[in-house]
């Protein structure tokens, strides 16, 4: 007889390995997958990991590892503040949406003036943008009891046909020859979120994400808010004991991961994207719910999984073009990693105990 | 602007087939969510259902054996959610949004070579004479037997929960599953027969969604029906009947956004297409006050052992 048993506490030791053995098991089973659509499945594993950063062109990938992980880590970190006082907003793409309308709305509005302002006006655009539609969810919350889950999520599906409208109405370019899409912010020099190091990858963008691990990393470990948070999530009666004032927690939790959502939005509109288009959104907000929790809603953690993520994004493309593997394949890949890692997270509470249970 | 170009007759007839997809989806749901689980996956299972009864539907040719393996695929892919949440006790919520986004990608995956086919038609049930009565008949008896199967369902589970000894021990296993273990009811099983049949309901109406309603298969064309049907399931306080009232009302909007569109109405389609996604908001702002009907387990991990 196998047979759980609670641990008396939540094993760290095993908080940590649950992630390495999920990437682990999900190699082996991406492998298996690859090769069930008839591609080598160790060349396809290799690909993803290691061409990216030790390959013949790493030099070119390595910097799209900052640029596709900054998004990551900025959403992932808003994301596990919530996630952690068991506050789900899942509607993160929306806000990222948002956040770049908002951002890159603001720098035409002044296109052509050239100024050292506006850069710095589009990034408290971008952010007011995201946090006000996460505020749309978080209010209803408190003031109705709402689901945040499902006004979030269907906010994503507003935020994409507002973002649609925007593209081909009021903020196409008008010297585009009619096509959907606004100016490219990368030709205007006070908008355009430039490399900071030529070659590096390195944007505002990473430095903001870099700048919010550490915010988060205090906030959780020193201060009294971050206690809140924990304490909420871990023991909701406690909480109450204690003190804890959940309306403030839940307008405090999701608005902050709607205003570094929208960040997330308006970096990567002014300077990887660089224009506003209709499909301009490519599922960080939803990838980023993954890395959250392979990051084991740390931030140190979430700095680790973006950068993996990150890489199997970089991965996929180059598996894509050389190996010729679908681009659904590195989602399957991506969703497959949540599952072994809520799988593995059993034993991180629990333990197998073999042989009869004992009367107690 | 000219809403004279929108025929009563197949507008309320369209209606009733966009909001077959919500039915089936809400209805599993309902099931699930009465026994005191909540799966968060329903968009995944209905894309998958999608997909897996397209591809069954092309490759035979027959548009029933499709429905069977978009039920079968929704359900296959609810046992992954019933092993995450029933075995490894992981936390529902994330599991559900783990099912949703690997479906996405699986059926991507599975669909590549399925894009831009026709499937079969599903053929109408014949009713004979009735199909003539003016008016009715092209609304309530020209359609295809999944629709009504629907409504069927919608009865079968209404009977099942209210008059049945099945229903009552699933209610009990929603309500207290300490209480219900305690009294000799296997919980752990009967939620996961439970997901499964919400697996298999959202896979039926995933397909009528690629099968009948669209009639294509493009990527993620669910579109967010299944976190839609998510709201409804709150919407009818977890009561079959009012239910169906909300899936026609939900299916009511959406085919009047898309026949407005249609009529060229001043307000830019994309604002049109926004409408039911808001609407479902407002409905769940005016509907939450009311949480008592909800089961009282719901969402909460059950081990033996606590």
């Amino acid at each position: 007889m196998v047979r759980l048993e609670k641990r008396p506490q939540a094993s760290q030791a095993f908080s940590w390995a649950a992630p390495v053995l999920a990437v682990l098991a999900t190699m082996v089973f991406g492998g298996l997958l690859f090769a069930a659509l008839g591609k080598d499945p160790l060349a396809s594993i290799a690909t993803i990991f290691w061409e990216p950063l030790f390959g013949d062109f790493a030099f070119y990938y390595r910097p799209q590892l900052l640029i596709k992980g900054a998004p990551l880590v900025l959403i992932a970190i808003g994301l596990s503040l919530g996630f952690k006082a068991g506050i789900w907003n899942i509607g993160a793409e929306g806000q990222y949406i948002m956040g770049a309308i908002f951002g890159a709305g603001v720098g035409l509005a002044f296109y052509p003036t050239e100024s050292v302002l506006i850069f710095p006006l589009m990034v408290l655009a971008g952010a007011l943008g995201g946090w006000i539609w996460a505020m749309i969810p978080a209010v209803l919350k408190v003031k109705f009891g709402t689901n945040e889950i499902l006004v979030s999520l269907m906010l994503v599906y507003v935020a994409e046909q507002f973002l649609a409208s925007m593209a081909l109405g009021l903020l196409k370019n008008p010297e585009g020859f009619g096509f959907p899409g606004s100016r490219n912010l990368q030709q205007y020099p006070s908008a355009h979120n430039a490399e900071l190091i030529t070659g590096s990858g390195m944007h505002w963008g990473v430095v903001a994400a870099l700048i919010a691990v550490i915010f988060a990393y205090v906030l959780l470990a020193r201060h009294r808010l971050g206690f809140a948070i924990r304490v909420t999530g871990e023991a909701p009666r406690a909480a109450k004991f204690s003190g804890v004032n959940p309306v403030r927690l839940v307008l405090f939790c999701m608005g902050m991961s709607g205003l570094l959502a929208g960040l997330a939005g308006m970096f990567e509109v002014a300077g990887p994207a660089g224009q506003i288009t209709i499909d301009f959104n490519v599922g960080y907000g939803f990838t980023a719910i993954i890395v959250a929790f392979l990051g084991r809603l740390h931030p140190i953690g979430i700095l680790l999984a973006g950068g993996l993520m990150a890489l199997t994004y970089i991965g996929g493309d180059i598996a894509q073009s050389q190996l010729g593997l679908p681009a659904a394949a590195i989602q399957v890949f991506q969703g497959m990693l949540l599952f072994f890692l809520l799988a593995f997270d059993l034993f991180t509470n629990y333990r197998l105990r073999f042989g009869r249970a004992e009367v107690a | 602007m000219d809403l004279s170009a929108i025929n009563p007759v197949l507008f309320v007839a369209g209606f009733l087939v966009a909001a077959t997809p919500l039915i089936f989806a809400a209805l599993g749901e309902l099931v699930v969510e009465k026994s005191g689980v909540l799966n968060l996956g329903v968009e995944g299972m209905m894309i998958m259902g999608a997909i897996c009864g397209f591809a069954t539907a092309v490759e035979t040719g027959s548009p029933m054996l499709g429905f069977a393996a978009a039920a079968a695929g929704g359900a296959l892919l609810s046992l992954l959610f019933a092993f995450l949440t029933q075995i490894t006790l992981a936390n529902q919520v994330a599991s559900g949004l783990a099912l949703t986004l690997f479906g996405l990608g699986f059926s991507a995956l599975l669909g590549q070579s399925y894009v831009g086919i026709k499937p079969p038609r599903l053929a109408e049930v014949n009713f004979g004479p009735l199909h003539d009565i003016p008016v009715l008949g092209p609304v309530l008896f020209s359609h295809d037997i999944m629709l009504y199967l629907g409504i069927a369902m919608v009865i079968a589970v209404w009977v099942m929960l209210k008059f049945t000894r099945a229903g009552l021990i699933l209610r009990a296993v929603g309500e207290s599953h300490d209480a219900a273990h305690a009294l000799g009811y296997k919980v752990v099983r009967i939620r996961t027969l439970a997901i499964m049949f919400g697996g298999a309901c959202a896979g039926l109406g995933g397909a009528y969604i690629s099968l009948i309603r669209v009639p294509q298969w493009t990527e993620g064309m669910t579109a967010g029906v299944g976190w839609i049907a998510l709201a409804l399931v709150v919407f009818a306080s977890w009561k079959p009947w009012r239910l169906l009232l909300g899936a026609y009302l939900f299916g009511g909007i959406t085919q009047l956004q898309l026949n407005l569109q249609g009529a060229g109405v001043a307000i830019p389609v994309e604002y049109l297409a926004m409408s039911p996604y808001i609407i479902t908001i407002l409905v769940l702002v005016v509907l939450s006050a009311d949480k008592s009907s909800a089961p009282a387990s719901l969402g909460r991990t059950f081990h033996a052992s606590s």
